[in-house]
């Protein structure tokens, strides 16, 4: 059973349609304890990194996290969720992340070394790099575009946990992971079939452990 | 690198999916439901629902059709259609929109674009835009309440102002080629393209594949939308990306 966790930021609709679809069972809360007996965590998010962080803070959510995340339990974090999962983000002013992974969250630029200028956000279907094949989340994945949505991005020197990318004048980790800790950049129920095979892997993968 | 989009567009009225010419003279074109479900099977990379009735009857867009909607689609989702406030805004992206489409109430009560930015994001926030060439003005002029009253608004001033106020995309179409399938309309679109930063949707006079190579390559629009194409089953949205690729374009 996976935990949705809802503290607040952004549209819990989309990716309960989805599960739903995929006949992945879950429950959504707000309460710590009954997230405790989850098998695994999904953290959502749209807005900002600093509200997103501070709506967390309000009743420890962020320590539970952090606390399950360190007793194994898995944990999936989506576009704005899957940048907490890192050490800091710079929106809003600079704001300490969950720090479960290598990383910070920075502005895309929107302008190259040279000068060109580009568009912010990075919106629209790009196509995913993979660089780690044999990542769970990314098995027998039937295509390969994906739903981006952001105005942000990791930077991480850690190669590691970079298991697909999409190029946008920037190498924009797209699917990140270590061990049992997942995010996605881009929104995997928005994401035609490519994102709700991921969501299927996750979902597999907490049953196989 | 972000690919051309496919966009098909579902008009809505008493609950049933339906079509005109030039906005005039509507014909019933199928179950929402349905016709979502089978875009969303076809690779169609965005789904448009625009509740056409509501702006002139006055009435707040179907709430529990867009969840319906939503709930089969795994593509973004653009609502639009007598949205006049903030709270229609959240209404419908609780109900599980992503973005929302602003006409004649964003003509109305700029502000609204955004107030609507502030609260949601700009990348929720969608502008669209009716516009018919005017002799008068010699230039293309913009129209609300489904085409049905002209404005002051020249279409570059307007769509210049809209992004200002924070549009993150703007959904264009042409009145003069609404429903003729004679192709997009690639000046004005080209000409709204330049003018703006943020993406422009065409919409208006889809008729064959070619038509979407046309718009994507002489005008350098972002998506292209279209309805009684896909509708009455001329083309499927599965032959028009056959092209596109073969064509070279790049595309899901």
């Amino acid at each position: 059973m996976i935990g949705i966790i809802d503290y607040g930021m952004g549209n819990l609709h989309s990716v309960q349609n989805a599960l739903r679809r995929l006949e992945i069972e879950y429950f959504l809360s707000e309460n710590k304890e009954e997230l405790a007996k989850a098998d695994a965590l999904l953290l959502p998010g749209v807005g900002a990194f600093k509200d997103a962080m501070h709506a967390l803070r309000k009743d420890g959510m962020d320590e539970f996290i952090v606390t399950s995340v360190q007793e194994r339990k898995p944990i999936l974090g989506i576009c704005l969720g899957m940048q907490l999962l890192f050490e800091e983000g710079e929106e809003h002013g600079l704001t300490k992340g969950l720090n479960l992974l290598p990383g910070r969250v920075v502005h895309i630029p929107g302008t190259t070394i040279d000068g060109l200028s580009y568009k912010v956000p990075h919106m629209g279907w790009n196509e995913l790099i993979i660089h780690n094949p044999e990542a769970q989340l990314l098995s027998n994945l039937s295509a390969n575009h994906v739903y981006f949505v952001h105005s942000y991005f990791v930077k991480t020197e850690d190669r590691n946990v970079l298991l697909a990318s999409a190029d946008y004048y920037e190498e924009v980790p797209a699917v990140v992971g270590k061990d049992h800790i997942f995010g996605t950049q881009f929104h995997p129920e928005k994401s035609g079939d490519a994102g709700l095979e991921m969501l299927r892997n996750f979902a597999n993968y907490v049953r196989e452990r | 690198m972000i690919t051309k989009r496919i966009v098909p567009c579902l008009d809505v009225k008493d609950g049933r999916v339906v079509k005109g010419v030039q906005f005039v003279g509507l014909k019933d074109a199928g179950d929402p439901i349905e016709l979502a479900k089978l875009y969303d099977e076809q690779g169609a990379d965005e789904l448009v629902f625009l509740d056409i009735s509501a702006s002139n009857e006055r009435r707040n867009i179907i709430i529990d059709l867009v969840e319906r909607v939503a709930a089969t689609l795994a593509i973004p989702f653009t609502v639009g259609g007598g949205i006049n406030s903030l709270e229609d805004i959240k209404a419908v992206l609780r109900a599980g929109a992503d973005k929302v489409s602003l006409n004649t109430a964003a003509v109305k009560e700029p502000e609204l674009i955004s107030l609507g930015a502030e609260y949601f994001g700009s990348q929720c926030m969608v502008v669209a835009i009716d516009a018919r060439y005017d002799e008068e003005m010699g230039s293309w002029r913009v129209y609300t309440n489904g085409g049905q009253r002209s404005t002051d608004w020249e279409v570059i001033d307007w769509a210049k102002e809209a992004v200002k106020r924070g549009a993150g995309e703007l959904l264009l179409t042409s009145m003069d080629r609404d429903g003729g399938k004679a192709g997009f309309h690639l000046e004005l679109t080209k000409a709204v393209r330049d003018a703006v930063t943020v993406p422009v949707i065409a919409s208006g006079g889809a008729g064959t594949a070619e038509d979407f190579y046309e718009i994507f390559t002489a005008a350098d629009a972002d998506a292209a939308l279209a309805a009684s194409i896909f509708h009455y089953k001329e083309t499927s949205i599965t032959a028009v990306k056959e092209f596109l690729t073969e064509q070279g374009v790049i595309i899901r």
